[in-house]
């Protein structure tokens, strides 16, 4: 049988804020008692709202932090153990927030290699895979320029490729959208669809952005460190009134379609997009 | 009319190999107490546009007239100015840099040379403003939260006593909690104290909400300068310059062309919820 | 803008073209500019004058860089130029020439500014050449490569060059930044260009602070991406584009050869005459 992609039990992460003398000023429990697991070839997405723990999950993930109480897998790797480091982050990529913050070299084929080099693949194999790389999320004709010269959506599609020029079974994306524009946005979760359909590698979305989600597999809903809603999409979005207690928000057609069935029109379940709604409510018309 | 432009134009780079037309014949009347959306691709000229504004950047041709004057004449100072026209930047927190909260919103109220007691007062009447406790008023503004530095940055600029407030993408990067928060927060500004309101933004909802009329930059001009439905009813044309309509209006126009009669100018879900519930009832 | 412009530019005034110097091995041409501004001081002749002459304008026509983007580069030391020239010209004694009060010229004057003047020239314009024909990027993995058997006595060589990178591909997102924080503080009345050295001094404050914790804020960020790319320092590194010697390198090094030997020889020459 298939094991997990990311299997995390019982996690806790706590981080001790020390004043100037070393006294201990406060405990912040980030992460309080969570627990899920992430099957191989899945797209998951965990929404929260700022400070909701969302982040340092995803940290947890490729072993940037390691857990104060409970255990993180990534395919069958313990997090917690030293020695397995480098191998869990070369199979857990990460893409981070802000897209200049992770360009590392001044022309876009060279950071897209900048991973394999590290990972010692020889010269020859690093070209193969910085194109295919570059191919798969569509940014080849740019290999040669300056990634200044390139849009803020551009440039986190080069982040993606130069993760997965080193063949990740999964990827981890801590808000990638959050400084782009609207095109940026559709055009960086467009290419993670994409990889995550053709290429078959596991996709974790971190996002407050409901309209990014509605295609997972899964969507885990954090709040104040705990896991407060589990389900498909359509499950998630259909409990308007839970999903805005915990400061988040849904497609403006969700909430149409809620308002409108509080009002007492029968519409069905779980709608979240512009196309759905209509349908819905021309046959409601029907009637 | 409060701020007038007059066949601006601004062109950067002139003779070299990176000149750029960046603001092309713009004309445009604001008066004084609107809410005004701008919203444009990246790229299109909104914030090089509210930057001639409070004449950070000087248009290359073209003339602007704040309060009925000229404010590229000789003797205008544009110093004044931009105590009267208040910007605040995309992630305006990265600007702060005092020791205190307090220190850094009266840093604004200093440079204009008011006296200390005026300044303080300012200064502690705009942290009210923008929700910000008093306990928080002696920290250091790099130990607060991302949403409370970023509403102590909108206090450096609310100390100054601006005329006109603009904001640039005041809500880029919050989460949605925060986005309303910070929203309400510029609409009460606006019906408290009858400021003149510029909001750039990427965010149709949010525009569709709080603007009474739109301005929509494409490719260096002013395409569009309309009241707020009146936009969104070209929502066809705000596709082609890669913008988008709210959600809502898109439901309400498929709903019209499938027969049931809804009016199209709808923008918010309230809005659309009656208008439906209207035209089902209607129906029975 | 000027800053806006500045984001287009690579840093240091890399012309592209495909001349045989730009296919030139960084290496090669790192030696070579070292060596020839030794040179320049190696000799006091007319004769070594002639040969650094024909050694630089051809260079300069191998390079197919226009000339007129490399007279550019020169306006910025016209001052020192001016400088130095005066310094020489007047101040050197020996066989008067003009004199107009205080004032005096002298022939040893004359010539020893003429030569200074021709030397910084020659010196600029050989070090121009060399970031023209080379991107910033094989420039450092040029100087990390030669600079490796510096590992053995302890020296960091290629953090060294990683910290060079990095610093070149964050100069203009700097600046940028730097444009952006002072219209940010100038909107709430800050005034960075009037008062005495003092004031405008600490008018900087408003502008370094913010700059200063973005850049920490931009290294934090750029570690864990580092990190998450399996980053673990230099070794075990294999190289997208190594460095490889290739023919024309190696003839490269027979001309620089040459080059010094024709150097030497002329001093040799100008110590027996003279």
């Amino acid at each position: 049988m298939d094991r997990d992609m990311i299997e995390v039990k019982d996690l806790a992460y706590e981080y001790i804020r020390r004043d100037e003398e070393g006294n201990v000023e406060s405990i912040n429990r980030a992460i309080d008692n969570v627990s899920f697991t992430i099957k191989k070839g899945d797209f998951v997405a965990i929404l929260g709202a700022n400070g909701s723990g969302k982040s340092t999950m995803a940290k947890h993930i490729n072993a940037i932090l390691y857990p104060t109480e409970g255990s993180v897998w990534v395919n069958g790797l313990s997090t917690a153990d030293e020695k397995n480091v480098w191998d869990i982050r070369q199979t857990a990529g990460m893409v981070f927030q802000n897209p200049d913050n992770q360009i590392i070299a001044t022309v876009v084929e060279e950071d897209v290699g900048f991973g394999p080099e590290n990972l010692g693949v020889p010269t020859d194999e690093i070209w193969e895979r910085v194109e295919k790389s570059l191919k798969a999320v569509g940014m080849l004709e740019y290999r040669s320029q300056s990634p200044n010269k390139l849009s803020g959506g551009q440039k986190q599609r080069v982040a993606i490729a130069g993760i997965m020029a080193m063949k990740p079974q999964c990827i981890v994306l801590d808000e990638p959208t959050a400084m782009l524009d609207p095109n940026g946005r559709k055009e960086v979760i467009e290419t993670v669809r994409e990889l995550n359909k053709k290429e078959k590698v596991t996709v974790l979305l971190i996002t407050h952005h409901m309209d990014e989600v509605i295609y997972a597999d899964k969507v885990i809903v954090m709040n104040q460190g705990k896991v407060v809603m589990e389900g498909t999409p359509r499950e998630i979005f259909t409990k308007v009134d839970e999903i805005k207690k915990y400061r988040l928000d849904v497609p403006q057609v969700t909430e149409l379609a809620f308002e409108l069935k509080k009002a007492g029109l029968n519409l069905r379940d779980g709608i979240l997009t512009i196309d759905e709604l209509v349908q819905s409510l021309l046959e409601h018309n029907a009637r | 009319m409060q701020i007038i432009f007059d066949h601006i134009n601004y062109v950067y780079g002139s003779g070299t190999a990176y000149e750029r037309h960046a603001l092309k014949d713009i004309n445009l009347q604001i008066q004084k107490g609107e809410f005004i959306g701008l919203i444009g691709h990246t790229g299109s000229g909104k914030s090089t546009l509210v930057q001639h504004m409070n004449g950070l950047v000087k248009a290359t041709s073209g003339h602007i007239y704040f309060n009925g004057e000229d404010i590229y004449a000789p003797d205008y100072k544009l110093r004044d100015l931009r105590s009267k026209v208040g910007l605040v930047f995309q992630y305006p927190e990265h600007q702060l840099f005092e020791t205190t909260v307090f220190k850094d919103v009266i840093f604004g109220p200093n440079n204009l040379g008011i006296d200390k007691l005026e300044a303080e007062l300012r200064a502690y009447e705009a942290l009210k403003m923008v929700g910000i406790s008093d306990e928080l008023l002696d920290a250091s503004p790099f130990e607060l939260s991302g949403g409370q530095k970023r509403r102590v940055a909108i206090a450096g600029v609310l100390a100054m006593k601006p005329e006109v407030l603009i904001l640039d993408e005041p809500t880029a990067g919050l989460d949605p909690r925060g986005r309303d928060e910070i929203l309400e927060q510029i609409k009460k500004l606006h019906e408290d104290s009858k400021i003149t309101i510029i909001l750039v933004t990427h965010s149709m909802e949010d525009i569709a909400i709080y603007a009474d009329r739109i301005f929509v930059m494409n490719h260096g001009e002013l395409v569009i300068n309309q009241p707020t439905k009146e936009v969104f009813a070209r929502y066809k044309e705000l596709e082609q310059m890669q913008l988008a309509a709210p959600q809502v209006t898109y439901v309400m126009n498929a709903l019209k062309e499938n027969g049931i009669p809804v009016p199209t100018d709808v923008t918010t879900v309230m809005e659309a919820r009656d208008e439906i519930l209207k035209a089902f009832q209607n129906n029975k | 803008m000027v800053l806006i412009m500045i984001r287009d530019i690579t840093i240091g005034q890399y012309y592209p073209t495909n001349s045989i110097l730009h296919r030139l091995d960084p290496r090669v041409k790192l030696v070579g500019t070292l060596l020839f501004i030794i040179s320049l001081f190696l000799f006091h002749s007319f004769l070594g004058y002639i040969a650094v002459t024909i050694f630089l304008f051809s260079i300069i026509k191998l390079s197919k860089v226009p000339f007129r983007y490399i007279v550019r580069g020169m306006k910025a030391i016209i001052i020192l130029l001016l400088f130095t020239v005066f310094f020489n010209l007047f101040l050197t004694p020996g066989d008067l020439i003009f004199q107009w009060g205080i004032i005096k010229i002298s022939k040893e004057g004359l010539i020893s500014a003429g030569f200074m003047a021709i030397r910084l020239t020659y010196l600029i314009l050989g070090s121009s050449l060399m970031t023209f024909t080379t991107t910033p990027n094989q420039l450092t993995d040029g100087l990390e490569k030669l600079l490796r058997p510096l590992r053995h006595i302890k020296v960091p060589v290629h953090e060294i060059a990683m910290m060079m990178s990095i610093a070149l591909r964050f100069i203009p997102i700097l600046l940028e930044e730097t444009d952006k924080i002072m219209k940010a503080q100038m909107a709430r009345g800050a005034d960075f260009e009037s008062g005495g050295i003092v004031k405008r001094a600490k008018s900087l404050i408003p502008l370094l602070v913010p700059l200063f914790v973005s850049a920490f804020r931009r290294a934090n960020d750029l570690a864990m991406a580092m990190e998450a790319r399996c980053y673990r320092g230099g070794d075990g590194r294999t190289k997208m584009k190594p460095l490889k010697y290739s023919g024309k390198d190696f003839i490269g090094y027979l001309i620089l050869l040459v080059y010094l030997a024709a150097i030497i020889s002329s001093r040799i020459l100008e110590n027996a005459i003279f």
